[in-house]
């Protein structure tokens, strides 16, 4: 049996004596896409960022393909083939679209010459990941001027470059309108079959969640209280016990 | 020799009082106010001065002392608050960059305002009645005064402890240093606040500058010298931390003092001055404290840095059809020596190796994001080195590069600690390195001719001629500027201004910012080398102002005249800086305020420096974004 693509093993982190995360254990597999809710303070962004090397763990294992990639820092991570996307949109607001997939390029390539004329070599390779994404329209445009929507589609190109084996998304469709949020998950969900890509994201949004997971992964208060598909914690009393005051299928508030 | 040690350590431990005092009110301004005082050291300055002043005036005794040290605190405490009114109140929104530089502007307006007033001589201060004599510890003397110094610095800085946790004013003040927005959303007159705080940091340097009187005298290069000082014990204590200030005061001071204590020794049969190593013990302690903890020994690590998109200009790849006004101003440099005389090819000389020294500052401050308060530190190490080998007997051939070698290899020294830090914390670091090489190269005599510095180092017969060597440094310079354009839409500029946009966007796409970031430097500081290794042959001769922080200041100047985040910009800003500068000095002797004023007001007005103001007019007529 080969190694699950993302292995998480009995990760716990604290800050100062408050235990935020304990004895959290999961795996993604290739192609699949698990979704880590929880109401807030329940320790996802926490446990995200265990994963993603912003934060280091107290103890425990994170495994990439079996290896061990525990407190790699995020550009080691990104050479073992992760790549995420912010809460908040991260791009480089000085560039234009095809610029930010130019520095993912250039980064992946290890290039960093003095004299090298860094745009015109990439240019197809460019315009294809952006066509991929919907967004080939704007390469030129700068990143400064997108709507948000347009923003999380770059973002989501730029973590593709580098055709990873696990992609991480920190609230995907945060801040977006209800109509486009379906739109781009379609997208990731579609890539992810595609190119066998393993997706953790985190989600607010239960239709989200829902909707597009193939498992579900619940946290409540530093602890993972449930595992399954969408029907089978949709199902389970534990959860709807967290969730108390807002049934599961609406929006969380 | 225990006695003599301890003698030493309370020498520091009265030096540290001083230390501290201007230390605190930095911390206690930037606590609030978010904004790094460069000026304190010339509150400071004043404070000093204005003593003097009042006991001229008064005459001797308790008053003219006490009453001069009371009375200096107080008038430097209120052109604090006027400073604050009217300059920094403007600057509060603004990226921490322009706000260092804005106060900057301060420091070259009050050097030129206490030049004016008490003229270029050292003043010698009163001492105090009652404690000219020594008390005798372990059978040797020690300074009553400075026994004195030693409590009174931790005294004052219990009193501002006990202000700011035991009054409502100070539980209002810590309340605005946790959350500003926190604190004005539950109704805190801040403007009112703001004002208070600063005018209390002022005055606490300014008492401090009086007390400094009866162990040196008023003096111009008092400002640079403590606030360099001061720059060092925040970044070793942590910024924004009081007792961290202290201790790291008292660690810089004792240190030194320990240097000077041990004096000249053999060691392994060789003659070491440990004076003269007081700097590098700083440097050392400093660096120790870095490697360890890069935030300081009491600071907590800083949260990214926020970028504010608007602050930050595009920079397209140029098409290739809008440089004909390049290939213009190409062939007018290359026509200049068949029209002009040769006054005005001397003067194109020094604008060409000034614009390589503006473009290599713009390249990592531009480009890179990164704040340097100490660039003529490579500028001058690119001179000496130069020089020092071709007293050697070196020729200029291999002379020039030798200096181009050596600044890059002090850029690979001091960009290793520099890449660690970022935003304020940068700047005071690269001020703080600024201003060791300069001590270094100002007491090194043997090899660098201290104050005198090295005279006869001209080109060969060659170049001797003014237009011959016009057409050397054009064409070392300006190839040096063209890689420096070139390398914005190269991949090393690309990386760069990834950094500069979003670090953690970048790490998360596999870029190393450290690696990229200190390549940058190096590059930058070869550049200023190269063009600090032509200026000291186009002069013949070399004096430690070429490393001198007004130096540094030129050159950020000319970055920021011109527009920091465009290509040109500091090359323009060069052009413009050093005409000005020939038209004014030849009008005024205050060429420093006037740089001064230009500073404060184009860090408020013309944020993005000419260029950047050019083109956001064309763009905004052309309609785009």
């Amino acid at each position: 049996m080969t190694a699950p693509v993302l292995a998480v093993e009995e990760i716990g982190k604290s800050f100062k004596g408050f235990r935020a995360v304990e004895r959290v254990s999961f795996s993604v597999d290739a192609g699949e896409l698990l979704a880590l809710i929880g109401p807030n303070g329940a320790g996802k962004t926490t446990t995200f960022n265990m994963i993603n090397g912003q934060l280091a763990p107290d103890h425990g294992r994170v495994r990439l393909g079996g290896e061990d990639v525990t407190r790699s820092p995020p550009r080691a991570l990104w050479r073992a083939g992760v790549a995420r996307t912010f809460q908040i949109t991260q791009t480089f607001a000085s560039m234009s679209v095809a610029e930010n997939l130019l520095v993912a390029i250039l980064s992946r390539e290890s290039a960093t010459g003095l004299l090298a004329d860094a745009g015109r070599a990439n240019a197809d390779e460019i315009q294809a990941r952006l066509d991929e994404v919907g967004m080939g329209h704007a390469a030129d445009t700068l990143c400064s001027v997108l709507a948000y929507g347009d923003l999380k589609r770059v973002e989501l190109a730029i973590a593709l470059v580098n055709d990873p084996r696990l992609l991480l998304m920190d609230e995907p469709t945060a801040g977006m309108a209800a109509r486009e949020r379906g739109a781009l998950m379609r997208l990731v969900a579609e890539r992810a079959r595609q190119r066998n890509t393993a997706v953790l994201f985190t989600e607010h949004d239960m239709d989200v969640v829902f909707g597009h997971a193939d498992r579900v992964v619940v946290m409540n208060r530093g602890r993972l209280i449930a595992e399954g598909t969408p029907a089978e914690v949709r199902a389970n009393p534990l959860v709807r016990e967290v969730y108390l005051g807002s049934t599961i299928g609406e929006a969380n508030p | 020799m225990i006695a003599s040690f301890l003698i030493q350590t309370l020498n520091g431990l009265a030096s540290a009082s001083l230390l501290f005092l201007v230390a605190l009110g930095l911390t206690l301004i930037f606590g609030v106010t978010r904004v790094v005082n460069f000026a304190h050291g010339s509150f400071f300055m004043l404070g000093a001065y204005l003593a003097v002043s009042f006991h001229g005036f008064v005459g001797g005794g308790v008053l003219g002392f006490w009453g001069g040290a009371l009375f200096a605190a107080l008038a430097v405490g209120v052109v604090g608050a006027v400073a604050e009114l009217t300059i920094l109140r403007r600057i509060y929104r603004a990226p921490e960059l322009l706000q260092l530089i804005t106060t900057f502007g301060i420091v070259l307006l009050l050097k030129d305002v206490v030049l004016y007033t008490w003229g270029p001589e050292d003043i010698l201060g009163p001492r105090a009645p009652g404690l000219t004599g020594a008390v005798w510890i372990f059978g040797k003397p020690f300074p009553q005064y400075d026994l004195l110094l030693l409590v009174l610095g931790p005294l004052i800085g219990l009193s501002v402890w006990l202000l700011l946790t035991r009054t409502d004013w100070g539980t209002r003040v810590r309340a605005a240093t946790e959350d500003r927005d926190m604190a004005a959303a539950l109704g805190i007159n801040q403007a009112l606040m703001f004002t208070g705080v600063f005018a209390l940091g002022a005055l606490l340097a300014g008492l401090a500058g009086a007390l400094a009187l009866p162990r040196e005298p008023a003096n111009h290069n008092m400002d640079l010298t403590i606030i360099a000082d001061v720059f060092v014990v925040t970044v070793v204590g942590g910024l924004g931390s009081l007792p961290g200030a202290y201790v790291a005061a008292v660690i810089i001071s004792v240190v030194k003092a320990w240097c000077i204590g041990i004096g000249d020794v053999r060691l392994f049969g060789m003659a070491f001055s440990f004076s003269k190593l007081t700097l590098v013990a700083e440097f050392i302690v400093m660096a120790i404290v870095l490697i360890i903890r890069p935030w300081g020994l009491f600071g907590t690590p800083q949260s990214p840095q926020r970028v504010s998109a608007a602050s930050i200009l595009p920079m397209p790849v140029p098409d290739v059809k809008r440089l004909w006004p390049l290939a213009l101003v190409a062939l007018a440099l290359l026509m200049l020596p068949l029209l002009a005389d040769r006054f005005t090819v001397v003067l194109a000389t020094d604008i060409i190796i000034f614009a390589l020294f503006a473009a290599s500052l713009g390249l990592i401050m531009g480009l890179g994001g990164m704040a340097s308060f100490g660039h003529a530190a490579y500028f001058g190490a690119g001179a000496y080195a130069a020089a020092v080998a071709f007293k050697a007997g070196a020729p200029f051939f291999v002379a020039v590069p030798a200096g181009v070698a050596f600044a890059g290899a002090l850029a690979m020294l001091f960009g290793w600690f520099c890449v660690r830090l970022s935003g304020v914390s940068l700047a005071m670091l690269t001020l703080a390195f600024a201003q060791i090489t300069w001590a270094i190269a100002f007491q090194w005599d043997s090899v660098t001719g201290g104050s005198n510095g090295l005279v006869g180092i001209w080109p060969p017969d060659l170049l001797s001629g003014k237009t011959a060597y016009y057409f050397a440094t054009l064409l070392l310079a300006g190839a040096a500027i063209l890689i420096i354009w070139r390398s914005a839409h190269a991949p090393l500029g690309y990386l760069m201004r990834a950094a500069r946009d979003s670090r953690i966007r970048a790490e998360a796409v596999g870029v190393d910012v450290r690696i990229i970031q200190w390549r940058a430097i190096i590059l930058a500081g070869a550049a200023a080398g190269l063009a600090g290794a032509l200026y000291v042959f186009s002069k013949g001769s070399l004096s430690p102002d070429s490393l001198s922080i007004p130096r540094s200041v030129d050159a950020l100047a000319m970055v920021l005249i011109g527009g920091v985040q465009t290509l040109v910009g500091p090359v323009v800003g060069a052009a413009v800086f050093m005409l000005l500068q020939d038209w004014i000095v030849r009008a005024t002797p205050y060429w420093h305020a006037v740089l001064g004023i230009t500073l404060i007001l184009i860090t408020i007005i013309f944020p993005q420096g000419i260029v950047g103001t050019l083109r956001q007019w064309r763009q905004r007529r052309e309609g785009g974004p």
